[in-house]
């Protein structure tokens, strides 16, 4: 078994002082695996994200990355860390061009560093090589989503947070995005993904956190849990065993 | 924007500038005033079109810099040519300041912070008489020479200061064109997502507000010495409202647009005032309300401004 690279200790964090989403949450994510963060709405799922980017600052516990203490540390740092954070939705700039939007993706690298670094991403992506000087808005939604997760490999991050890349892409579209994290997370990437469209993507991860009432209700392989017959329920927000270990 | 899009708009900006070989004096002026405020609204297009952060003090940074360069150059006797960047890393200072606010508050919340910045300064320059003159402004305001060359024709002032914006919008070009520029527009479209790409958004808002304040405090020592006077009338918090509407009108986050709109805004009723076409004859008296409801309708049918009739154009063809 691989060997936590984020670990939550006891995490309560809210976006107001009276709105608490993560109640004492304690979870984990293994080097070089997809783990999957389920739950029904409200749960925290993004909430776990959004704490570990540093865009919330927890209230108490701790937040680890490879060991270090990282609660409330900024964007950018982490970044320079390794951590890159997709967010939900249509993320790209769409009056640039998609070259300006990959230059963005690595505004914190050295001007040398960058052209090397783009030249690297095309060449995992052919299609956006192919459309490098068309507008953003004008790609089709699975090669905008490419284009997200191109502009946060530039980084050449350990770790990719994604919420809900899934979001407004055909079944093919989602098949082929899930495809692409898996490649990342076979070639040693950690993936920590958020996504409503359960079943496919724990067809393609290691791990899935089930999350109720911003704690960890069920921390199980992958694979079981497809085979789990209640897993709409689960999803839904129905009762679950207890985490495993 | 392309290096190729822009030469229609430097052509058509030097055929402009070469007709002030045929033009009268006061003409001329008109010209020069045109190209002293062009450059507080290039500022304004950065702050507002280029990084979305709303600006209803822009004239402050105009008056800022006007009444740097006439304090300095008449009391003090310093040269055109050192005052100007005084008055440049002044307002950018003050700019930084002022920027401040935009951290905290956006959109109508921050228009109303930085009016009541424009408003501060207007009563700042009115009431302290022993520095500003008050509303008796300062007077004699020289103009500058170039190399021994004096440049205090009217005629030879509106090439100066015509060069000064050619290179002022180079600089900005160049600017918008480089990472910068790409962090001002991510800025603008959402700051939550540049954030997560790493982009500052506190330094980049700050010199948002800085870069354009310094602009306009360029072009406030351009107006103090084409005018020869200042008083705090010219630095009213509704000239910041002219500027943005300038920068709205001609399409703001678009390079030309405050040339358009400057144009239009500041040019279009004056040369409707003094038209001697007999047609156009009755602008003399209503001028002001033609140019109201043309504005009006502008707004209503194109929101985006007069540059975004391409777009439409080109996408009526498209949906075609």
């Amino acid at each position: 078994m691989a060997a936590p690279i984020i670990a939550f200790d006891k995490v309560v964090a809210g976006y107001t002082p009276s709105l608490t989403i993560l109640n004492e949450t304690t979870l984990d994510a293994r080097a070089g695996e997809i783990t999957l963060l389920i739950g029904p709405n409200g749960a925290g799922k993004s909430t776990v994200l959004k704490t570990l980017f540093g865009l919330l600052t927890p209230r108490s516990g701790e937040v680890r990355f490879e060991s270090q203490r990282i609660n409330g540390m900024d964007p950018r740092d982490l970044l320079g860390r390794g951590i890159a954070f997709v967010p939900q939705g249509r993320n790209l700039f769409g009056s640039l061009s998609v070259r300006h939007n990959l230059e963005l993706g690595g505004i914190t690298l050295p001007r040398g560093e960058l052209t090397a670094r783009i030249d690297e991403v095309l060449a995992r992506f052919p299609r956006i090589r192919e459309r490098i000087d068309n507008q953003a808005s004008t790609l089709s939604g699975g090669e905008q989503k490419q284009l997200e997760v191109g502009r946060a490999l530039l980084l050449r991050p350990r770790v990719i947070l994604i919420d809900e890349p899934s979001i407004g892409l055909s079944p093919k579209l989602v098949q082929d995005v899930m495809a692409l994290l898996r490649a990342l997370a076979d070639g040693g990437t950690t993936v920590l993904m958020v996504e409503q469209n359960v079943r496919t993507a724990l067809k393609y991860s290691n791990r899935a956190l089930v999350l109720e009432m911003g704690r960890l209700a069920l921390d199980r392989p992958a694979g079981e849990l497809l085979d789990e017959p209640d897993l709409n329920r689960l999803f839904l927000g129905g009762h679950a065993r207890p985490a495993a270990g | 924007m392309t290096v190729r899009s822009t030469w229609p708009w430097l052509v058509g900006m030097l055929v402009v500038a070469c007709t002030s070989f045929f033009l009268k004096r006061s003409d001329i002026y008109l010209l020069s005033l045109c190209s002293v405020y062009l450059m507080a609204t290039y500022g304004l297009n950065l702050t507002v079109g280029y990084a979305g952060q709303m600006s209803l003090g822009q004239a402050a940074f105009l008056g800022i810099g006007a009444y740097i360069g006439a304090i300095l150059m008449t009391k003090a006797g310093w040269p055109f040519w050192c005052v100007l960047p005084v008055a440049a890393i002044v307002c950018f200072v003050v700019g930084l300041v002022i920027g401040f606010p935009a951290l905290r508050v956006q959109h109508h919340y921050l228009a109303f912070a930085t009016l009541g910045f424009n408003v501060l300064v207007f009563l700042a320059l009115r009431n302290e008489e022993w520095l500003t003159g008050g509303t008796f402004g300062i007077a004699n305001i020289p103009r500058p020479t170039l190399f021994g060359y004096p440049l205090d024709t009217e005629f030879r002032f509106f090439w100066l200061t015509f060069a000064s914006l050619g290179v002022l919008m180079t600089l900005l070009w160049l600017l918008l064109r480089s990472p910068w520029g790409r962090a001002f527009a991510a800025l603008r479209d959402n700051p939550i997502r540049a954030e997560s790409l790493g982009v500052n958004i506190t330094a980049y808002t700050l010199f948002a507000f800085a870069i354009g304040a310094a602009a306009a405090g360029i072009g406030g020592v351009y107006y103090a010495s084409l005018v020869q006077f200042v008083e705090p009338g010219p630095f009213h918090f509704s000239t910041s409202l002219m500027m943005l509407l300038a920068v709205i009108v001609g399409g703001a986050g678009r390079f030309f647009g405050p040339l358009l709109g400057t144009v239009v805004i500041i040019l279009l009723p004056e040369l409707l005032r003094a038209s001697t076409v007999p047609a156009l004859q009755f602008m003399q008296k209503w001028y002001l309300v033609a140019f109201g409801v043309a504005v009006v309708l502008l707004m209503v049918w194109l929101p985006g401004g007069l540059l975004s009739l391409g777009d439409r154009w080109r996408r009526g063809r498209v949906g075609q």
